[in-house]
């Protein structure tokens, strides 16, 4: 197999708040291949988006910060970077969609000025030359009339329309890495289905590799080549799509997959997962899924499972598997 | 079990669009258009549709938060459409909403007591000491314990305050429960433990449900028969396990085909639509959904189908059945 393009190594972002230190992504590793889409999947404060941030860099400053760890692009240590060689990066070789497209494009500029403001900080190319890529990748993504589009402003566009002028814009310099957080979860499922294809659509294209940040299984199961589960901080369990969906192994991942209404099958009752998950300013010592998983042992509780090898290329942190 | 509870018959509701300093009207928004559905005692009514469909307005009239501009709604034999101030007041502790997003929908101001309280001196139903004895019951059997009653809404998880509005909706024993989107801003395995409290209580307190939701796998999971909107009107409704496994509508099928499931290697064909939902302030003429059908034809421009029976007790709004 190939180098991976991005290798995540312990990577620590810790958070403090009134005091207490917050360990919301607490000791990842993640390898994405080129070309690989790569689905991180979690529920509301398991780390997957403080991580994503992380890569990027714009952890908020200073309450957050990466206190160990790693993080490999082509090799190059993106933690070691200053803020200048970092947003050389950001945009060109890595960039990133985020969940709201309504917040995440600036009210006062025009689509085009947006997209165009890409390029003119990462190729040396004339306003007039952007501009005509700038309509040119919105014609890619499937923006109809993208030549008037450009002098348009994000509010008199759909929700949908926004999403895909994102991808434009993240696209528009050909990364070889695109992050996307939560990038349809704002999005009908018509839409959605739209988008989705459309990312794929992408990875064929340019040879990009896709991080996709996600809680809906349903979305893994449609566009993911490896899946990493991530609960309270950490990576549970990482595997290729298959083998996270047909040989499920560590129990929270079962227990989602349990837990989630189907519209193939009909489960009479659902699932449901005891209590919450752990607060990360005050983990347990153990296993962190312990106090809400069904195959408990006293073991469980006295020592953290590591992150290890069950079958090839199938990593599991649970010592009962 | 075969009382009609609701009945929806032929309800708009138009939003006017203003202009000018006189506020003239120069448009509607026609966010329901001619919606006819009923509900019989003891079932769950799942409403499913994308964004902009009409299926929140439609609950909120049913709930009579909103007014609507033609039709009538009749609950339990009784015309409500037009019932005001005290009147509806009395009936309306018989129908009572969950809402979508469980932190705005509870005042942060007030302890979980006030709040399950509220609706009993609001109605008139209780002395605040008797009001105040039924909290505690209500807490325990939505799953929340007797001592959170002196507790703040800031103070609870998104699934917690979701049971808190469960049991103040439950305080009054209403008959029917009108749920927006009631999971949907929950985690999976949240998500879960709601629809299993919901199900569970439906059948203690004997609760029929209008269940309105984007999610297709969760409206098939909870309901009994299912109505699907677009572009404010009803296109399709009939038993869930016959419009899910065959459904006719060409919009039915775009949509079920498009909502990703849990599983690998499921080949199922999808039908991606082109384009979005036109603006319903400008809805196409003749049928709503033509401008992106897969199957029009030339009758579909112009003349809008109406909801025709195709089974007992299963209805299709397209030309495709006419």
């Amino acid at each position: 197999m190939s180098e991976p393009l991005l290798s995540i190594r312990n990577l620590k972002t810790y958070f403090s708040r009134k005091g207490k230190e917050v360990r919301a992504v607490d000791g990842i590793d993640l390898d994405v291949f080129p070309g690989q889409i790569v689905c991180i999947v979690g529920e509301s404060g398991s780390g997957k988006s403080i991580t994503s941030l992380s890569v990027m860099q714009l952890i908020p400053k200073p309450a957050g910060k990466i206190v160990d760890g790693e993080i490999l692009f082509e090799g190059t240590d993106l933690l070691k970077l200053n803020e200048r060689q970092i947003s050389d990066i950001r945009g060109n070789e890595i960039s990133m969609i985020f969940q709201e497209p309504m917040t995440s494009l600036n009210p006062v500029l025009t689509i085009g000025d947006q997209i165009s403001e890409v390029l003119l900080r990462h190729r040396s190319i004339t306003k007039r030359k952007a501009l005509e890529r700038a309509v040119e990748m919105l014609q890619f993504v499937g923006v109809p009339r993208a030549n008037e589009i450009i002098k348009e402003y994000p509010h008199q566009l759909s929700g949908g329309l926004r999403q895909r002028v994102m991808i434009a814009m993240a696209m528009a310099c050909e990364p070889k890495l695109l992050i996307a957080d939560e990038p349809t979860t704002a999005l009908d499922v018509t839409i959605q289905a739209q988008v989705l294809e459309l990312m794929k659509k992408m990875r064929d294209q340019f040879n990009s590799s896709i991080v996709m940040i996600t809680h809906d299984l349903g979305v893994v199961a449609e566009i993911a080549d490896h899946v990493v589960v991530m609960y309270a901080g950490q990576v549970v369990e990482s595997a290729d799509a298959d083998s996270i969906f047909e040989d499920t192994l560590h129990p929270y991942t079962q227990a989602l997959l349990a837990s989630i209404p189907s519209i193939e099958e009909t489960k009479d009752v659902l699932y449901s997962i005891p209590g919450t998950v752990p607060d990360a300013s005050d983990f347990p010592i153990g296993c962190r899924f312990a106090g809400r998983c069904e195959k408990v042992q006293s073991s469980c509780l006295e020592k953290m499972p590591e992150l290890r090898v069950v079958k090839p290329g199938h990593f599991v942190r649970c010592d009962l598997v | 079990m075969s009382v009609n509870l609701l009945e929806v018959q032929n309800v708009k509701k138009y939003f006017p669009i203003t202009a000018g300093l006189m506020l003239k009207t120069v448009g509607n928004v026609k966010a329901v258009d001619e919606v006819t559905l009923t509900l019989k005692e003891g079932e769950t009514l799942g409403i499913v549709g994308e964004s902009g469909c009409g299926k929140s307005t439609l609950g909120r009239m049913i709930m009579r938060v909103l007014d609507t501009t033609e039709g009538k709604i009749i609950f339990n034999g009784q015309d409500i459409t037009n019932l005001e101030g005290k009147k509806l007041r009395r009936i309306r502790s018989q129908f009572q909403m969950i809402f979508q997003d469980p932190y705005s929908s509870l005042n942060p101001k007030m302890s979980v007591e006030q709040i399950i309280t509220e609706p009993f001196y609001v109605n008139g139903i209780a002395s605040l000491k008797e009001a105040k004895k039924k909290v505690g019951p209500l807490l325990t059997r939505v799953g929340l314990k007797e001592s959170d009653r002196t507790r703040f809404p800031h103070e609870f998880s998104g699934g917690q305050r979701q049971r808190i509005g469960i049991a103040r909706a439950l305080a009054l024993n209403p008959k029917l429960i009108v749920a927006d989107e009631a999971v949907s801003a929950l985690d999976v395995s949240v998500q879960s433990q709601i629809l299993n409290l919901m199900m569970e209580l439906k059948e203690e307190f004997d609760l029929s449900y209008i269940f309105i939701s984007h999610n297709l796998a969760v409206v098939k999971h909870i309901s009994d028969r299912v109505g699907v909107m677009y572009l404010g009107n009803l296109v399709e409704i009939g038993d869930k396990d016959e419009l899910y496994q065959n459904p006719f509508h060409p919009y039915t099928k775009a949509l079920l085909s498009s909502a990703p499931e849990p599983k690998r290697n499921v080949k199922k064909e999808k039908i991606i639509l082109q384009g979005e939902v036109p603006s319903p302030a400008n809805p196409p003429t003749g049928c709503p959904f033509h401008t992106r059908c897969p199957k029009v034809m030339d009758v579909c421009k112009e003349i809008r189908p109406v909801l025709k029976e195709v089974n007992p007790h299963y209805s299709v709004a397209c030309h495709l059945y006419q």
